[in-house]
């Protein structure tokens, strides 16, 4: 069993809870222990970031205090969660008197930040530790030629913090093969949605909602993968929007890795919040049983 | 002997004088325990300045001299000079560096004088333990190596073998010539080249005192200046050079066919091949790797089909051994592979082609006739030409390539010269800096080439509008309008940077030079001293010291040439005095100072089961002195004994 | 070398700005250039220029999404999205006014969703940002937010997070730290 702490990151509770229900249910089929680091607060994430540039730096350092004191490795399945710790985390320790500032704040709070800390995101923790062979070792329910595309969405393969290429990475189309599903060639799949400015400029970033989805349709998918709640939330609760601008009528179910894996682990939909994806993963869902049945499983 | 020492404190006009104070300094000099005299004058190293030394050793018997002025390697050599010009040794002079160690860096007066008398005092005891050394002079062999068959080997092995010298020029590949005979025309002139580099590649291959190996390579070297010796591998070619008349036959009837490497990929050669017609030497070289009998022991087509019974299947590689007195290495380039530059879309979207690739199509003589083809055969009405690809870049270059800009340029002109194309040249700068290159630039402009100031963002084929289907669409910031835009093309051209050869490690390592941080070959100064490099007797040209042109290859080629006659005229090199020296009867052959030897000087004598310092290599560093566990090794004029006593002398 | 240049390669994400050969890679790479007046080469120049007013209250680097393929793909390392954020971060903390665009009062009132429940609590942070900016707009956002509550996505009420107090005076310490 590997153990890790556990950052959640706010939507997981709220507008990504379907991504924040699918990890909780597949860490113990694939052996992880994801320990919730207890009392942990926001990350600031870009607009913190915007306003008070090293007040932001503090407002991280506190989560990466508390996953310190934990002694475990910090994971957050939030692309943006992982960026803004990452980068505080290099911050601090490129900036030594910048790092005593912070400790001298946080000492109020009883903790400290040392740079003794590893911070991961659940989808390389789920390439490089768990591996797409034990995870497709552990398919009950392959999802047999799925045509998936693939989104990796921009923080996830930039800045690069990890080993992935930063134009056409291809961890995710591992993972999305080693469950039995195609990987559709998917050249927009590290291009921004646009999440970072959908409230206040919606207008101004349908387009690039827009040109993501033809991509994906052009490459025949039937349904979009994606690791990241905001791109998600943007991707599939806007989808209505960009139909109402530009007159479309895409209908195509974005669902989050971690849903994907628990369909071929052979877990309800429910348990995976696939009722609160907004676009009906129906056909999706279809497919899967269809050729289910087809195999005689 | 008595020391009968003599101090000179010079004033170097005020750049000593101006902050020493050179009187007092001489005063104190005169007190020094051994100092016959002390003097002070303004210009030591001017003529006057010398003869007050010269006078003096002869009038007043000295046998010491010190000099406080500037560096050593200012004018060290002057004075040792004249020290052997008026009759003693020219190792019993040292020189006290009041200028650059101490005028040049001290502000404050008092301190300065100070400083300067503690120098002074250091080199007079120090010079008091001098020994009178004898510098060796060892012999020239007049044969040279010219490692690398292209322009600049080629230009470097005929000018020394017109004097009527021998060379052996080593081309790795089955003929001269190298990248300039895959160019089409060269800039600015838009000379042909082939036209040019053949009749020089011909005068190689026919030249009594060149001794050409083509397919073969270095494997060891051994030795010192004017004194090397060589093993060349010849590979085997399994064809007989005496009785293959060059008729082509078997290159037509070999069955097997594999990408030619001069055609860039773009095209075919056959397993028997010469790379290329104008080949020099004519012979083609079986390329055993994919040879048909090799593999599966069937076919053996060109040996049935020779005329003259010059194919030889059982012809082995071939060591020779050579002597010579110097080496010039001229491997030359390699062009950068784009293809981790994903955003481009080399070797992922058709039509997206490196610059050397784009020269064998519009070279006639290229795959496709020298007509420009898109890949599925039709003409492209539009062509983008981006600059610096992998060139001033910190993720692969930083430095700048030199060339691009104008072959760039070039390109533009041949393109307008066999198709209607429009043609976009997209640059940060353009640089062209050479003699009839900025007018070439002018020309170009005026012939209707479009250039956009802005270095594209990425080459896509998705489309964005109707126009862009079926097109590479390159998407740029226009800097200089300010506007973000996308222009359909039809290819894409990119301006690929120069790199080192990715055997350069091996080479450098091989003939002990040294590379810089960019990789490539490292020269002794980089202005006053262009192609030497640290090792005496190796010489570097053209573009394994740095991306250049060929009128920048030739001269370097001809300066290494010059270097090597200078050489061989002289006909014998100084050795320098101050090497170490290994007492034999403490060494305990532990092989330490063999390995901490930057210049591998020093050998091991297997049957006395001793070390031994080569004192033509030796450089006098000092780092087997230092690294030697039982203290067995000295450095001539750089004994313990004498930097203790400098070391005692300067604590005044 | 004028102080606006200084100010700016002296702040986190601008130290590489003094490296930039304004080759427009970043430009050329930039979602957003379009909705630019500056886009990221410009304001670079224009930094370059001492320009600090036309910056700091300029729109421009307001509209970047941190996608950051111009920092990736810069050839000299300079990093403009990063810039971009050093530069909101400056013109907030100096108290410049952007028109333009509504995106630093979403930024301000997802900071103060942080600071009031410890984490952010989205629903409220919309309400916030739509009752001070564009109630209207509010309208327009309906059916998705209907979607979003019908979903199961948008909870109405914060929950209670353990560390708030703690994160308040971990704040309130830091300026004070700051400010010596």
């Amino acid at each position: 069993m590997k153990q890790y702490s556990y950052y959640p990151g706010c939507s997981a509770e709220a507008t990504a809870i379907g991504l924040g229900l699918s990890v909780e249910v597949i860490a113990k089929p694939l052996d992880m222990e994801l320990i919730e680091i207890e009392g942990w607060t926001c990350c600031g994430s870009t607009p913190y970031g915007s306003v008070d540039e090293l007040e932001s730096i503090v407002v991280a350092a506190r989560n990466l205090a508390l996953a310190e004191k934990a002694g475990l490795d910090l994971v957050t399945p939030c692309s943006s969660c992982f960026v803004t710790l990452y980068r505080a985390h290099i911050h601090l320790i490129d900036h030594p008197r910048l790092m005593a500032q912070v400790n001298q704040a946080l000492a109020v709070a009883g903790l400290a930040y040392h740079g003794n800390l590893r911070i991961r995101h659940l989808t390389e923790v789920l390439s490089n530790d768990i591996t797409p062979e034990v995870i497709a070792s552990k398919v009950k329910r392959p999802l047999n030629g799925l045509k998936v595309a693939p989104y990796y969405g921009c923080q996830l393969v930039r800045p690069r913090y990890g080993t992935d290429d930063t134009e056409f990475p291809q961890s995710l189309d591992r993972l999305v093969e080693c469950l039995g599903a195609e990987a559709v060639y998917f050249p927009l799949k590290a291009r921004c949605c646009g999440g970072a400015l959908t409230i206040s400029e919606e207008s101004r970033v349908l387009g690039l909602i827009r040109k993501l989805l033809d991509n994906a349709l052009e490459n025949s998918a039937q349904c979009i993968v994606t690791p990241c709640p905001l791109c998600q939330t943007n991707l599939d609760a806007y989808q209505s929007r960009v139909n109402s601008k530009f007159k479309t009528h895409y209908n195509l179910p974005v669902l989050f890795i971690t849903q994907l894996i628990g369909l071929a682990l052979g877990i309800d939909s429910t348990s995976l919040g696939l009722n609160t994806n907004i676009v009906s993963p129906g056909i999706v869902l279809e497919y899967i049983l269809r050729q289910e049945v087809k195999s005689g499983a | 002997m008595e020391p009968r020492i003599g101090v000179y404190t010079c004033h170097c006009g005020s750049n000593i004088a101006g902050t020493v104070d050179v009187a007092e300094v001489t005063r104190f000099a005169q007190d020094l325990d051994g100092v016959v005299i002390a003097r002070d004058y303004k210009f030591m190293c001017s003529d006057p300045g010398q003869k007050l030394i010269k006078k003096d050793i002869k009038e007043l018997g000295l046998n010491r001299v010190v000099v406080a002025s500037c560096s050593p390697t200012m004018h060290e050599p002057t004075f040792r000079r004249a020290c052997q010009e008026a009759g003693i040794n020219p190792y019993l002079f040292e020189m006290a560096n009041i200028r650059e160690h101490c005028s040049w860096v001290t502000e404050d007066k008092q301190e300065a004088t100070e400083k300067a008398k503690a120098l002074v005092s250091a080199a007079v005891s120090r010079v008091y333990y001098h020994e009178p050394l004898e510098t060796r002079e060892v012999p020239i062999n007049p044969n040279t190596l010219v490692v690398g068959g292209g322009i600049a080997g080629i230009q470097a092995a005929l000018k020394i073998a017109d004097s009527g010298h021998k060379v052996y020029l080593v081309e790795t590949s089955p003929s001269i010539g190298g990248h300039m005979a895959q160019l089409d025309k060269t800039f600015p002139t838009l000379d042909c080249s082939a036209c040019i580099l053949t009749p020089k590649m011909t005068l190689v291959g026919s030249h009594p005192y060149i001794e050409l190996l083509t397919y073969s390579e270095v494997e060891e070297v051994s030795g010192y200046i004017g004194n090397f010796k060589v093993k060349i591998r010849k590979k085997a070619k399994y064809v007989d050079a005496d009785k293959c008349t060059g008729c082509g036959i078997c290159q037509i009837k070999c069955p097997a066919k594999v990408d030619s490497e001069f055609e860039a990929g773009l095209g075919k050669r056959k397993v028997i091949y010469t790379p290329f017609p104008q080949a020099v030497p004519n012979i083609p070289v079986i390329d055993r790797e994919h040879c048909i009998y090799f593999i599966k022991g069937k076919c053996r087509a060109c040996e049935k089909f020779c005329e003259v019974g010059a194919i030889d299947f059982e012809q082995q590689d071939e060591i020779l051994e050579v002597e010579v007195g110097s080496i010039i290495v001229t491997t030359g380039f390699e062009v950068f592979d784009p293809t981790p530059i994903y955003q481009y879309g080399y070797g992922r979207l058709d039509n997206v082609v490196t610059s050397l690739e784009f020269e064998r199509l519009v070279n006639s003589a290229g795959p496709t006739d020298g007509e420009i083809l898109l890949k599925d055969g039709s003409h492209p009405e539009s062509i983008a030409i981006i600059h610096c690809v992998g060139s001033r870049d910190e993720q692969y270059h930083e430095y700048c390539s030199r060339v691009c800009c104008m072959y760039s340029m070039k390109f533009a002109h041949l393109i307008k010269e066999h198709t209607d194309a429009e043609v976009y040249e997209f640059y940060i700068d353009i640089r062209s800096f050479g003699k009839g290159y900025e007018e070439f630039y002018n020309r170009i402009l005026s012939e209707g080439t479009t250039f956009i100031r802005g270095k594209p963002a990425e080459v896509t084929n998705i489309a964005e509008t109707p126009e862009e289907k079926g097109k590479l669409v390159v998407q740029f910031e226009d800097t200089l309008a300010g506007l973000q835009r996308r222009l359909p093309v039809d290819m894409v051209i990119l301006s690929c940077a120069l790199e080192p050869q990715p055997d350069a490690g091996k080479t450098a390592r091989l003939f002990n030079i040294n590379r810089s941080a960019d990789g490539f070959f490292l020269e002794k100064h980089p202005k006053l001293d262009p192609v030497a490099t640290m090792t005496d007797g190796v010489f570097i040209a053209g573009c394994c010291q740095g991306p250049k042109d060929i009128p920048d290859t030739v001269a370097q080629a001809s300066a290494a040439a010059a270097e090597v006659l200078a050489m061989i005229s002289k006909g014998k090199v100084e050795i320098e005095a101050a090497t170490a020296i290994i007492d034999e009867s403490i060494c305990t052959s532990c092989q330490a100072c063999l390995l901490v030897c930057p210049y591998s000087a020093i050998d091991f004598d297997e049957e006395k089961k001793v070390c031994r310092v080569n004192e033509a290599l030796c450089k006098g560093c000092g780092a087997c002195v230092g690294g030697c566990p039982s203290d067995a090794i000295n450095l001539k004029h750089y004994t313990n004994e004498q930097i203790v006593a400098q070391m005692e002398g300067a604590l005044v | 070398m004028n102080t606006f240049v200084e100010e700016v390669a002296a702040t986190p994400g601008g130290e590489h700005i003094l490296s930039c050969i304004q080759c427009g890679t970043c430009t050329g790479s930039c979602p957003m250039a379009s909705e630019m007046e500056y886009p990221p080469r410009k304001i670079i120049a224009l930094i370059r220029a001492g320009m600090r007013d036309k910056v700091l209250s300029s729109s421009s680097m307001w509209f970047c999404l941190s996608c950051h393929l111009c920092s990736c793909r810069c050839p000299r390392g300079v990093k403009p999205s990063e810039l971009a954020h050093a530069l909101e971060s400056l013109a907030t903390q100096h108290g410049y006014r952007v028109k333009g665009t509504r995106t630093p009062a979403m930024y301000r009132s997802f900071v103060n969703s942080i600071k009031g429940n410890g984490r952010v609590h989205e629903f409220g942070m919309m309400l916030m940002f739509y009752l001070r900016t564009n109630p209207l707009a509010a309208l327009k956002m309906l059916p998705v937010g209907l979607k979003l509550l019908l979903h199961k996505r948008m909870p109405l009420i914060p929950k209670k997070v353990k560390g708030k107090e703690d994160l308040s005076r971990i704040i309130q310490k830091f300026r004070e730290v700051r400010s010596n």
